[in-house]
């Protein structure tokens, strides 16, 4: 027993300390699942003698909380559009000017200054990409993937796959109408909820990442994916049997940035990462490990043909014409919530 | 006649149930492992064989961390769990009925709830100490949602004992620590190593009260798989649980194989 208790002390104590005594500067990073290349992290910490600890999580609300909470003191973290607006708006973001740094010239000018931030006070874009129609071209029609009609067509009946997101299936319910995605109108909203709850016969699974699995076995013919997810299956599949298209009626365009949240210890560090990110070396080396948009126009050449050769990778304006980034609906996402809630249960 | 085709026909009918039980139990985990080797990093179509998800997995730090913090707080959060909850299993055990039964009710709570509520309750009340996420505060509530398990698996080996048991030890000569170390532990040993196989489980199964109640770059295997949700589960987690599952399945075998040579002894 003695001995048990002795060494269960030692054990704690151990850990303990070797927790404290670090001279060496520690850059916590809160970043999405999978969402870089990690070499990256291993050839900062290299250049710069500073120390990378980096943490992932699934959705934009867990980040959220934690970050809410405090408990870790993060300095650099990668939020989407929406979020990094409700962040700004609570006051948990710092101020840094992200022009000042010497890789933001390589942003594109049309992903700088976006409606989440528009002066780029607070944060950097990363990737970037749409949510659109990932298809199977031998199982459907093309000229039938411009519209999100294709989605509600009796043809296909078996054969649609959703994405398990509140948001991003309200969005195609509400531009299928011919509504805002960020609408905050209860008709509207009640119509949207009325034609995704219509639609479900035809439907054969809400689904997230396994997505790319079941169009991959030809399990369904149609679904509705982000970018670079579906990216991903037409690199896999090749792109003579699958497609990927932004309908014309409009869809979802979303950002996920870097940004530094208040309460970090090593702002200057912070920025330091954020412009190592923007690099185009860098950048290029993660674009070609993660395959999602980049929007970092400097290498818009360098990018391997593969990339290139992904339709909607880098749409033009017109295609992009109807296309809104989600904004927090703050209040009424409660009525989102709600209209989610009856469409999952029916 | 008639009674042995019965028979034989039972027997039949037991033989293919007993088997669909285990292939429902095992396929997932031997598909799972059959694609760790499968070329194609979506669960598609057999691909060609490779050992590249092996590789990458031991080159790939994020998961190595995440794996040894996962069994570190495992093998922590139940030696603690076990001796704490084997005491105050004791120690419920030789209470009066009213407040053996309000301690019990206490028990429940970390096993009713759930898991969010544990897990945020936890977090709030570590910030609220000002104390930073990290390794401690994990270990900590792993112990606090492991104690209940331990008790549940002590206490009925207690009641099982005989009441007199310890009193007849200490009659004969035996102080109450020897009696304590040589007569009333081996008894409710099967208890405890109950509850100790329990709490491990649970532990490394955890990800909800992980995730709330960590930080500063300490994650668990279950936060690290869960936030693969928005990307597809990467084979390194197929390769992992491969080699996860071997050790534990040697392991068994080995204790199994001691044991059969222990009675063996004794007969």
């Amino acid at each position: 027993m003695k001995k048990l208790l002795f060494l269960m002390l030692a054990g704690l104590l151990l850990v303990t300390a070797t927790a404290c005594g670090e001279k060496q500067v520690v850059l916590n990073v809160y970043n999405w699942g999978d969402y870089i290349d990690e070499t990256i992290l291993t050839d900062f910490e290299e250049e710069y003698n500073i120390k990378v600890n980096y943490e992932m999580f699934a959705s934009n609300e867990d980040m959220y909380v934690k970050m809410k909470q405090g408990g870790t003191k993060y300095d650099v973290a990668f939020p989407s559009d929406y979020m990094i607006e409700k962040m700004v708006r609570e006051d948990m973001l710092v101020e840094f000017d992200a022009t000042a740094l010497d890789n933001f010239k390589n942003i594109g000018e049309k992903f700088t200054g976006l409606s989440y931030d528009p002066d780029n006070k607070y944060s950097v874009p990363y990737l970037w990409g749409t949510v659109g129609l990932v298809y199977n071209k031998e199982l459907v029609d093309e000229e039938d993937v411009m519209s999100w009609d294709v989605l509600f067509d009796e043809k296909y009946n078996g054969q649609i796959l959703m994405y398990d997101s509140q948001r991003d299936s309200l969005a195609v319910a509400f531009k299928k109408l011919g509504y805002s995605l960020n609408s905050t109108d209860p008709q509207e909203l009640e119509e949207a909820k009325q034609l995704l709850i219509d639609q479900k016969k035809l439907v054969l699974a809400y689904v997230t990442d396994n997505i790319k699995t079941m169009m991959l076995s030809d399990e369904a013919a149609i679904g509705v994916d982000y970018s670079g997810d579906a990216f991903q299956i037409l690199l896999e599949g090749g792109i003579d049997k699958y497609g990927y298209s932004v309908p014309a009626e409009g869809s979802n365009m979303w950002f996920d940035a870097m940004v530094i949240p208040k309460g970090s210890e090593h702002v200057e560090e912070a920025k330091l990462f954020i412009d190592y990110m923007s690099r185009p070396e860098v950048a290029l080396k993660n674009v070609e490990y993660v395959q999602y948009s980049t929007p970092n126009t400097a290498i818009m050449g360098d990018l391997s043909d593969e990339l290139k050769s992904i339709p909607y990778a880098y749409p033009s304006d017109e295609e992009l014409d109807h296309c809104e980034v989600f904004v927090d609906p703050g209040a009424f996402v409660e009525e989102y919530n709600k209209a989610w809630v009856e469409i999952k249960a029916n | 006649m008639v009674n042995s085709f019965r028979s034989i026909l039972g027997s039949v009918f037991k033989n293919i149930y007993t088997v669909l039980i285990f292939t429902f139990l095992y396929l997932p985990i031997v598909v799972l492992i059959v694609y760790s080797f499968n070329a194609s990093k979506y669960a598609v179509g057999w691909d060609g064989f490779t050992l590249e998800w092996y590789v990458k997995l031991f080159q790939d730090r994020a998961i190595m961390k995440a794996f040894y913090y996962t069994i570190s707080v495992a093998v922590l959060s139940t030696l603690i769990a076990t001796v704490v909850g084997t005491f105050a299993a004791i120690g419920i055990h030789n209470m009066k009925p009213l407040r053996k039964q309000l301690i019990l009710n206490i028990n429940n709570l970390p096993l009713l709830n759930p898991d969010i509520v544990t897990g945020v309750s936890m977090m709030v009340l570590f910030v609220f100490f000002k104390a930073q996420l990290g390794f401690i505060t994990m270990l900590i509530a792993h112990v606090t949602f492991n104690i209940p398990y331990v008790i549940l698996s002590v206490l009925p080996k207690l009641r099982q004992m005989p009441k007199d048991i310890l009193e007849a030890a200490m009659d004969l000569g035996a102080t109450p620590w020897y009696a304590f170390r040589k007569v009333i532990i081996p008894e409710i040993s099967p208890g405890i190593v109950t509850g100790a196989l329990i709490a491990f489980t649970m532990s490394i199964d955890d990800f909800v009260i992980s995730f709330f109640t960590t930080g500063n770059g300490v994650s668990n295997l279950s936060i690290y798989v869960y936030s693969m949700a928005r990307r597809g589960i990467n084979p390194k987690i197929n390769a992992l649980s491969t080699l996860m599952f071997v050790s534990v399945l040697i392991l068994l075998l080995v204790v199994n194989k001691r044991q059969g040579k222990e009675s063996k002894k004794i007969l």
